[in-house]
């Protein structure tokens, strides 16, 4: 039998009702892992165990008397630390809301303890959810678990690396321009950004709210599954989450591919993707071909403005939903400011991090009076156009295929003084966030020994297609399976 | 498209209420150049019969304006770096 830490979240809860194990014993050898690797990995910006082992115990006991086993029992989960749980401190990898312990807890996480998950602990992040590296973290660097002297990928590095290093068969991130699906892509593990709305976001610490979506990463497409399942559905204390029933998740992972139209946007990968990526994008449409699928092109002209109207779009926003940080009513504030405007300005320079202040400039910039209407007022026009793009495309495909990242995980400072570059890294998963559209990333294969990504988008709220379609894939293929030697 | 010069990043900075360093003006100016730069591409498409795109939703966000229950202020209050008789605290703002 392979070890407990080695087994999905569904093999676990399979375990648990069988009582072929307890979930305090899935907790205790979670933890123990976390312990052994956690020091080359740095994933965790703080570890939930006596909370995780009390839940298991809570998890055991209501099974003994009789009680039905819920639909992640036993099943440890990381939480990426832009989510709020009540009374635990919340830093979004940001000194200003150090020691900020939240009155509420997110209702994704609610949803997910109620179900009988095991938060293990919460995760690293990029600052404020910006980054594609998770180097802009303010309290440790995570390292990639294939390769520790490479970046996870982020800003849900830490939720990524995580999974890849087997220390939770499942973790939660967000997804405001490629958070899920590019750290899951340079880990070597799976992640789905359902549709905007799916997920309720009260409780997630907001960085651009047209954007933002909460989802799940995994090993597997049958966990993604089990997980999109639990948090999905309308909440009314969010009013952006969509009042449209859950389909079963689970019951779509048998399908399999035959019939399936994939479009391939050929023209927008001709340059600029790194040769190993492309090499096994090839591949994975082979894998769907020979499972019955029918790869056709498709044409989405304004993507090669995708990055232009995305961080235009998205640091807008940003620079509007991070003025709350004053100093006024939660986190940081400057020591004997002289008055008023200084305590706002120094309590700002000193808790936000570079690329945070850089983005809210660029924000503000954008938006300002003489200079609205040429970037802000027409990027949002321009995020039509990219909208109406996949509306077109999906009358000819069922889903769109691309690499989830044009490289694989670059060194540590690789990108870090060139935000352009940085920003470059996102160029095949903004467009799903601008969009709209559910997103999903599988791992591929290997290139040079660094893992590579398939992503697969399709219309609103058609998460179904893609894990059937995932499914297939995985069941072709064993490049989930493999873990990084640590 | 007009230059980005470290005026133009103080300007922002004090719409943004940051104080930024000297070093941090002249850097930010460099990058948001650059970065306004590569932006520049949308400048060229046609957008003139366009309808701006403000969110992604595709059902509607509206409910009942019914008053519920909020937060108790204790329990607000508990997180703020300063307040008193139940209310956050700053420094004076009117008078000396």
């Amino acid at each position: 039998m392979s070890a407990l830490h080695e087994l999905s979240a569904s093999e676990i809860r399979r375990k648990v009702v069988a009582r072929e194990v307890s979930a305090e014993e899935v907790a205790k050898v979670h933890l123990a892992r976390l312990k052994a690797v956690e020091p080359k990995v740095d994933a965790y910006l703080l570890v939930l165990e006596d909370r995780a082992l009390e839940k298991a115990r809570a998890v055991d006991r209501a099974f003994a008397e009789g009680r039905p086993a819920p639909p992640l029992a036993g099943v440890p989960v990381a939480i990426k630390d832009v989510l709020d749980m009540e009374g635990l401190p919340t830093t979004c990898g940001s000194r200003i809301l150090e020691g900020y312990p939240p009155p509420f807890t997110a209702t994704a996480v609610a949803r997910l303890e109620a179900a009988g998950a095991l938060v293990l602990g919460k995760t690293n992040i990029d600052e404020f959810a910006m980054g594609a590296s998770t180097e802009n973290s303010a309290y440790k660097k995570t390292k990639n678990p294939w390769d520790l002297t490479r970046v996870p990928g982020g800003s849900s590095g830490g939720s990524a690396a995580a999974v890849a290093a087997r220390t939770a068969p499942l973790a939660f991130g967000t997804d405001t321009g490629g958070s899920i699906r590019q750290p899951a892509a340079l880990c070597g593990v799976a992640g789905l950004k359902p549709t905007y709305g799916r997920v309720s976001r009260y409780g997630l610490v907001a960085f651009a709210s047209s954007l933002d979506q909460i989802g799940p990463f995994a090993r597997s497409v049958e966990d993604l599954a089990l997980a999109a399942s639990v948090v999905c559905g309308h909440d009314p204390l969010d009013s952006t989450s969509a009042s449209l029933p859950v389909p079963d998740f689970t019951a779509a992972l048998t399908g399999g591919a035959r019939g399936a139209r994939i479009g391939v946007p050929w023209s927008f990968l001709k340059e600029g993707v790194d040769e190993g990526q492309m090499a096994r994008f090839r591949e994975a449409l082979s894998v769907l071909e020979k499972a019955g699928a029918r790869v056709v092109e498709v044409d989405l002209p304004h993507l090669p403005h995708a990055i232009a109207t995305y961080y235009i779009v998205a640091t807008a926003e940003a620079s509007s939903n991070l003025a709350r940080y004053d100093g006024v009513r939660y986190g940081l504030r400057t020591k004997d400011p002289a008055d008023l405007g200084r305590l706002y300005g120094e309590t700002r320079d000193r808790g936000f991090g570079p690329e945070v202040k850089r983005r809210i400039i660029l924000g503000t910039f954008v938006l300002s009076s003489g200079y609205y209407d040429a970037y802000y007022l027409r990027a949002q026009k321009v995020r039509t156009l990219i909208r109406r793009d996949f509306e077109r495309a999906f009358e000819a495909c069922d889903v769109v295929a691309t690499p989830t990242s044009p490289v694989p995980a670059f060194r540590f400072g690789e990108k870090a003084d060139n935000p352009l570059q940085m920003y470059l890294a996102d160029i095949f998963t903004v467009p799903a966030n601008l969009a709209g559209i559910p997103g999903l990333s599988l791992p591929c294969g290997f290139a040079g020994g660094l893992p590579a990504g398939l992503q697969l988008l399709a219309k609103p709220f058609d998460e179904e297609t893609l894990l059937r379609l995932g499914a297939a894939y995985q069941a072709g293929t064993d490049h989930h399976l493999q873990s990084p030697r640590l | 498209m007009p230059k980005v010069t470290v005026e133009t990043v103080d300007h922002v900075a004090r719409l943004a209420r940051l104080s930024l360093t000297a070093e941090e003006r002249a850097l930010f100016a460099r990058q948001l150049d650059q970065i306004l730069e590569y932006a520049e591409s949308i400048q060229a498409l046609d957008t003139s019969a366009v309808e701006p795109m403000s969110h992604a939703l595709t059902t509607g966000a509206f409910r009942a304006d019914v008053p519920r229950e909020g937060l108790a202020r204790e329990r607000v209050l508990e997180s703020a770096p300063d307040a008193k008789e139940g209310l956050f605290r700053v420094p004076r703002v009117l008078g000396g």
